[in-house]
């Protein structure tokens, strides 16, 4: 059923008794062309694109809870492609591209809002590495604006701007096509599109072993039995080590992390924009709920529970009130966590494995909610042509030993730092 | 609705009112009100209006679940938004707002939302909304967002100022109801350290205001009086602390807790010196879970009229705050508990119509209690409808069959003011939850209780299904002792009181949904976020059908509240659905905080000022005494430039670099990171931390020397002096003294065990300043007592412990300027002294103070490298430093050196860039070619660091490009297209200025 | 979380800094293959369970600990000293039972 005012209204008078399930539930078939691990916005990207971009539609998509039960409805919903390196610099623009058109593409609506993300600045230090990753941006044809402290204060009011804070507003970095998107939509309408192209996708699945044959990866094993497939896709981030260990995969370059999310009671519009300070790990952004939804640095252990602790949880309070002081009488209504794929450099990895037959795609660091579309999109790509796209030729597991890694912070092998 | 103040009764104060606004409205009420209670007493009818449909809604709980009743308090800096007026204590002068309408609460026009119902669906903005253009969403977007939030934020600062406290226990005690109370009693008596928290400005919980016999030694008390009597012996235990006001929000490792205490949220402002709220950082070796139980309203259309009421919190308002709920109550439950609110009626001499009850049988004392009250009982019925407004005024009933249900067509209309509804109660597992496995399903009870503990706490009371009063006393008796057993403590039996108590949470009938078959209205789940059971059916006809994609897709349970009155029948309603049970169908998972908690409380005192320690250098007060300009560097505070009257920050560094080069100059440099390395392998250790040889430094010499990380990229450096056979003083980069440190403590415990050092960060022991110039020698020599200055004694890369008119010194002869230099270091005491004593001596020598634009300056000028090139991404050979990384030996950085991605030839070099035009080349540029055709033109690289050259007379800067050392001689632009900047540059060696390093040689 | 420093006692994981993976050993730079050295600067096995792990006490006595702690409960098992002061606690503890 395609989505629209007109549909809506249609229901609407039928009492909405004839709306269809957004996406089917299917049994498991015994065997498929791909089978994608993972039902997350990657998983579910991948398989959409897979469809339409290569004409792929056996496919099935596994995921071992509800669909969208990982870091897709976790996460603090940025879009941004605002990156120094040039492989991040020209993939996270082409999930750029890629996110201005999807509620169209996908006839569902992910509410992606261009309203801006702008990382604050604190010192000419500050200042210049920021106008060095905003002239890379530009060089690139990415959208980038410098900000002073006088356009700072008027594109985000609320802000403390006084010269005696503790960490002084210099200036900052705009994005303006930054901004949000509601993360379960996304997951709900790639599920939607891949779905009407045929892919199965398949709830309440474990993947529990991977079959292999003379060497190559043929299927999984799964709690719903055995699935045959010619390739198998695995999107797991957060899981990676685990997931891919069954495949006999050890000893991946990532650690798995707990990043803690936030979110306070519903607000009429407070803050128009995302924005970053520079002097703490901090990101907030409103939801078109109300809700203020914000974030910070990971727990910096490794963790696979999806919770942290207080130390970063009072560290996070206390940076938006430092630089929001009109934040402090507002509460937090909920706060979670995730698991984050913290990979060696920072940047992630989208690849043909080392055995054949298998696929990766992992190490999002907790950058992975922005990259859904185009990560999928290269996965896709790879998987169907067995090589990479030239999007994510750079993404590879190989770059760690060759010394080719792409370490936007420049704090090399140490996960927790990224 | 229309409540109104009874004459007497509750635990009120009449003889102190206080007056108060509501929508600018004064109203009276008394101390010991809540907001609510007072609004209440004064027939105040309508309290808000709901989230989506902006629908009228009343006063529904009167506790933390309220759905309804949100208020703004306050105004100004202090407004604060999306108060539950059931748990806002009255005070004089209190100012409250209504919210999310316009214009007025009455006249609300966005209620048209209402007409529009079933289009607006649960999830319908998902299907729409897409066009006709791609941008389209922003417009709609910026209407569905001003429609959206509740209450309203505000641009001013917060005036008030919020405590962090760390506590420790044995026994944390979260609910100081029956449970809670006994728990404190049995771990107290003990001698364990104790502390009860509670939510509510006064402790008891349910027995607040409660008229239950409660027995005593000595005779039988209300449970009102018990508790106070239990509370006074807690009170004066010392080894008890009792915390008001204070919710235990959330559960964390190793029994920690979250809590908050509201000091001073029940008054106007906080008195002088006081705070508005206190977080707790508690931890506790067992914590009892004392947390009770929240009633759980029923499905039916139209069920969110102002006037429907949880049937306990009727029972509260008139027993705990002397207020009737109505003047003519129907009571609709599905339990014998719900009959005590009919008692609570009956001698309020309030009129109760009607009992209605799903039921064919119900309790002897619950019917006798329908007697008492007058109220016609009719069981096998149910609510249907509710009818009325903006107030209700009467209510539909029909025939209801506990295996068929409910059967329609709607039998009756009574007409009432007041119905007061209860489901059954639903135990709060809250913090149980955030540490155990899933929640166990109870039938008797038709509720979740705590699942399987994975972190130590007891749940005691009806938080664990004990919903009797006695009985939770007994097992709030119990878990105490336990928990003070398992902390090695011997309690002694405590004697738990009798109750005389007819009226418990007995034989309930699970009803979920009393709609009609066919019949029209909304009926809520999820009253504050307007999910109505057609959502529900929705979401299962769409798929999303297991709990989280319910609450996902409908938001139910995702407001203010966190469905504390909603996630029960939302369970229900899908598992209906589903043909399942509800424990099959499961529940979602309950994420801190329990309530929710300010961001003001949550960052304590780290914030503003206080957010990041600040570090001020021994010469620090000089500085600012002098009007430096200072900035942040690290954590540090440095002198960025001395202006003078007049000067621009540019001006002010040309002149101080210049006086540099022409006479002498000092600078602070104490901010470098100082670590002491001492041990017969002192030098070996050395030797293999950095990548050049260290093993050879002769006694009173210091090298330069770079670190590089394991995988083989630059990470640090600085000089380190050798004092003695095994004493070395190593400096670091100012933003990795820590890191440093750190590695070198890894080394000594997890890699090299066996080498005899120790090190220790000194780093604000020292007090540093480096002195420049070709005149430094003789300033220096004039304050010196015991160093021989002279060139042959004390060469380049020497150092010298010494004397400074007295003042035990050190000093290193090295250059960062490439002037005649030296570094001299003193205990931090004496550096202020120290300091001047220099300046002193150079006044006739025109010493000039100098700050980080001109060490910048000059150090741009000699080429030599700091943290803009020491990015984490280059290596030793990009920064032509390749001669340092030594061939014969092993350290640390040095096998992974040499791989494929390190030597490639087009790494970008560090290479200098002068401008051509005379225009400043600023850092952050890029680096593309003078022809223009490419566009966007590719980078080649980009300017690292700029400055103006006194020295050289132009603007020069350092940068990193492909194949830099083959492009000198040619001419590039400097990109700045952030600003439309283009500069004209020549493409030099690094080196711009002396580049034998003759000056600093002399 | 807290953390059982041997020589401070149990304190707040804020304290401490984390240091990875310890099951990892530095290999002879000498004799060493490249691909040896990519396993120990940047292969983690990463389990989901017990975990060996470095702990640094920055803010205590700035030992480095080897932690057992489970990554999917954050239960910690054990914390031992790196290094030569390992096994310090436990012979002044002997030393004092000595002299008793």
């Amino acid at each position: 059923m395609r989505y629209s005012i007109f549909s809506l209204l249609g229901n609407a008078l039928t009492g909405n008794r004839k709306w269809q399930r957004v996406w089917r539930s299917p049994e498991p078939k015994p065997a498929y062309d791909v089978v994608i691990v993972g039902g997350g916005g990657h998983g579910l990207a991948t398989a959409y694109y897979l469809a339409k971009e290569h004409g792929i539609t056996n496919v099935a998509v596994l995921e071992k809870g509800w669909l969208g039960s990982g870091n897709i409805g976790r996460n603090t919903t940025i879009v941004r492609s605002n990156y120094l390196l040039e492989p991040n610099a020209r993939f996270y623009e082409h999930s750029m591209r890629l996110w201005e058109g999807l509620s169209q593409d996908l006839n569902y609506n992910v509410m992606f809002s261009q309203r801006g993300v702008l990382n604050l600045a604190h010192t000419p230090g500050q200042m210049d590495s920021y106008a060095q990753r905003g002239n890379a941006m530009r060089l690139h044809g990415i959208d980038a604006e410098l900000l002073g402290r006088e356009e700072v204060a008027k594109f985000v009011p609320g802000l403390d701007m006084s010269r005696s804070a503790r960490f002084p507003i210099e200036g900052g970095l705009l994005q303006p096509r930054g901004g949000t998107a509601r993360h379960d939509a996304v997951a709900w309408g790639y599920a939607y599109g891949a779905d009407s192209r045929g892919v199965d996708i398949i709830e309440n699945c474990e993947v529990t072993g991977f079959l292999r044959e003379g060497g190559a990866i043929v299927g999984v094993e799964t709690s719903r039995g055995i699935i045959r497939a010619g390739k198998v896709g695995v999107a797991v981030a957060g899981n990676s080590s685990v997931v891919l260990e069954k495949a006999g995969l050890n000893g991946l370059p990532i650690e798995s992390h707990v990043l803690q999310a936030f979110v306070s009671e519903p607000l009429k519009p407070l803050i128009d924009s995302v924005v970053t300070y520079g002097a703490g790990h901090l990101y907030i952004s409103q939801s078109d709920k109300g809700g203020l939804v914000f974030g910070g640095d990971i727990d910096g252990y490794n963790s696979y529970a999806q919770r942290g602790n207080l130390p970063i949880i009072k560290h996070v309070a206390a940076a938006a009130v430092t630089m929001f002081p009109n934040l402090a009488r507002l509460r937090l209504v909920r706060h979670w966590g995730g698991i984050m794929d913290m990979s060696m450099d920072g940047s992630p990895i989208i690849c043909k494995g080392p055995i054949e037959g298998l696929y990766i795609n992992a190490g999002w660091c907790y950058g992975g909610f922005k990259a859904t579309p185009a990560s999928g999109w290269c996965f896709a790509s790879t998987i169907a042509n067995g090589q990479a796209h030239a999007l994510n030729a750079a993404f590879t597991l190989e770059r760690f030993c060759q010394g080719r890694v792409i370490d936007e912070r420049g704090a090399g092998p140490q996960p927790r730092l990224h | 609705m229309s409540g109104y103040r009874l004459a007497s009764g509750g635990l009120i104060d009449r003889s102190r009112p206080l007056s108060f606004t509501f929508d600018g409205k004064r109203y009276q009420g008394f101390a010991g009100d809540s907001l609510a209670s007072a609004l209440l007493a004064n027939g105040v009818e309508l309290y808000g209006r709901s989230f989506k449909y902006h629908r009228p809604r009343g006063l529904f709980s009167a506790g933390v679940e309220e759905p309804n009743a949100l208020v703004t308090l306050r105004s100004g800096a202090r407004s604060e938004p999306n108060c539950k007026a059931p748990v806002v204590e009255l005070f004089e002068g209190l100012e409250a707002r209504s919210q999310n309408r316009w214009p007025s609460l009455g006249l609300d026009v966005m209620a048209v939302n209402g007409l529009a119902g079933p289009l607006l669906s649960a999830g319908f903005y998902y299907k729409t909304f897409m066009g006709p253009t791609r941008k389209a969403w922003m417009l709609y977007e910026h209407f569905i967002r001003k429609a959206a939030g509740m209450g309203a934020g505000t641009l001013l600062a917060d005036p008030d100022r919020y405590e962090d406290m760390n506590a420790f226990a044995d026994v944390l005690i979260a609910g100081a109801g029956p449970a809670g109370l006994m728990a404190a009693l049995a771990a107290a008596g003990s001698g364990a350290r104790v502390i009860l928290a509670d939510e509510q400005a006064e402790m008891g919980g349910s027995l607040l205001g409660s008229g239950l016999p409660v027995g005593e030694v000595g005779g039988e008390v209300g449970g009102d009086a018990w508790c106070r009597s239990a509370l006074a012996v807690l009170a004066a235990l010392p080894n008890v602390t009792l915390l008001p006001r204070t919710t235990v929000y959330g559960y964390y490792d190793d029994n920690a807790f979250g809590a908050v205490e509201r000091v001073a949220d029940h008054l106007a402002a906080p008195p002088e010196g006081a705070p508005r709220q206190r977080h707790w950082t508690i931890r506790a070796q067992r914590l009892v879970i004392a947390a009770g139980a929240i009633e759980r309203p029923l499905v039916f259309a139209d069920n969110d009229r102002p006037g429907v009421m949880l049937a306990d919190a009727a029972r509260v308002y008139i027993e705990r705050y002397g207020v009737a709920p109505g003047r003519r109550v129907a009571l609709f439950a599905n339990h014998d508990g719900a009959y005590r609110t009919l008692h609570a009626l009956a001698a309020a001499d309030v009129p109760v119509v009607a009992v209605i009850d799903p039921r064919r049988s119900i309790g002897t004392a619950a019917r006798a209690a329908a007697e008492a009250a007058g109220a016609e009982l009719l069981t096998g019925h149910v609510v249907t409808r509710a009818l009325g407004g903006r107030r209700l005024t009467g209510i539909e009933l029909a025939a209801y069959d506990p295996d068929a249900g409910v059967k329609g067509p709607a039998a009756r209309t009574l007409a009432v003011d007041c119905l007061a509804v209860s489901g059954g109660w639903t135990p709060t597992i809250h913090l149980a939850s955030q540490a155990s496995g899933p929640a166990r399903w109870d039938d008797t009870l038709a509720a979740f209780l705590p699942g399987e503990p994975a972190q130590p706490w007891i749940a005691a009371g009806a938080c664990n299904g004990e919903m009797a009063t006695a009985a939770c006393l007994a097992a709030g008796a119990r878990a105490g002792a336990e928990a003070a057993r398992a902390c090695g403590f011997s309690p002694s039996p405590v004697s738990i009181p009798a109750v005389t108590e007819q009226l418990v949470c007995d034989g309930i009938l699970p009803l979920w949904d009393a709609r009609l078959p066919k019949g029209g209205g909304k009926a809520f789940v999820d009253l504050q976020h307007d999910v109505t059971a057609s959502d529900v059916s929705l979401a299962h006809r769409e798929g999303f059908r297991s709990v989280e994609h319910l609450k996902r897709y409908t938001t139910l349970g995702m407001a203010t509240d966190q469905g504390k009155t909603s996630n029960m029948a939302g369970l229900a309603l899908m598992a209906h659905e589903r043909g399942l049970t509800i424990p099959e169908v499961g529940t979602t998972r309950f994420r801190p905080p329990y309530t929710p908690v300010s961001l003001g409380a949550l960052a304590g005192q780290a914030r503003g000022a206080h957010f990041r320690p600040l570090r001020r250098t021994p010469l620090h007060d000089w500085h600012v005494a002098e009007g430096a300009d200072m900035m942040e560097v690290g954590l540090w505070q440095r002198p960025r430039v001395y202006r003078r009257e007049g000067e621009s920050v540019e001006q002010a560094y040309i002149r101080e670099a210049r006086q540099v080069r022409e006479s002498v100059g000092i600078v602070d440099v104490s901010t470098l990171g100082k670590i002491d390395v001492q041990g017969p392998d002192a030098a070996e250790f050395l030797n293999r931390v950095y990548s050049n040889g260290f093993l050879k430094l002769p006694e009173g010499k210091a090298r330069y020397g770079l670190m590089l990380r394991e995988d083989g990229f630059l990470w640090d450096d600085g000089t380190t002096w050798r004092l003695g056979e095994h004493r070395f003083l190593m400096t670091t980069t100012t933003a990795n003294a820590a890191p440093v440190l750190a590695q070198l403590e890894f080394l000594l415990a997890a890699v090299w065990p066996e080498l005899k050092v120790a090190v220790t960060s000194v780093t604000e022991q020292w007090a540093a300043m480096a002195v420049s110039g070709p005149r430094t020698r003789d300033v220096l020599a004039a304050v010196l007592d015991d160093i021989d200055m002279t060139n042959a004694a004390f060469p380049f890369m020497g150092v010298r412990a010494g004397h400074l008119d007295g003042i035990p010194v050190i000093v290193a002869r090295l250059s960062f300027s490439g002037e005649l230099a030296y570094e001299v270091y003193c205990g931090a005491h004496s550096g202020e002294a120290v300091w001047r004593k220099i300046l002193a001596a150079g006044r006739d020598h025109d010493i000039v103070a100098y700050g980080l634009e001109a060490l910048g300056t000059l150090r741009i000028e000699k080429g030599h490298v700091a943290g803009p090139e020491l990015d984490g991404r280059t290596t030793a050979e990009d920064l032509g430093l390749a001669a340092m990384t030594s061939r014969k030996k092993d350290y640390i950085g040095s096998a992974m050196l040499d791989r494929e991605g390190l030597t490639e030839p087009k790494r970008l070099k560090l290479v200098g860039f002068v401008s051509r035009d005379g225009q400043p080349v600023r850092s952050g540029s890029h680096l593309v070619s003078a022809d223009d055709s490419e566009s966007p033109p590719r980078s080649l690289g980009h300017v690292t660091s700029s400055t103006y050259s006194p020295a050289l007379e132009k603007y020069i800067a350092l940068g990193l490009l492909e194949d830099g050392r083959e492009r000198i001689g040619q001419e590039l632009i400097a990109s700045y297209p952030l600003k439309g900047h283009r500069v004209e540059v020549e493409v030099v060696s690094s080196h711009f200025f002396d580049p034998e390093g003759s000056r600093m040689h002399v | 979380m807290l953390i059982p420093c041997p020589h401070c006692g149990p304190r707040d994981v804020s304290e401490f800094t984390y240091g990875g993976d310890a099951t990892k050993e530095r290999p002879d730079p000498g004799s060493t293959s490249a691909a040896e050295w990519c396993d120990y600067v940047f292969a983690r096995e990463n389990p989901r369970g017990p975990h060996l792990e470095y702990w640094h006490h920055t803010q205590g006595c700035r030992l480095w600990l080897k932690v057992r702690r489970n990554t999917a409960t954050h239960t910690i098992e054990s914390a031992e000293v790196v290094g030569p002061w390992a096994g310090a606690e436990e012979r002044r503890r002997d030393k004092g039972q000595d002299v008793a």
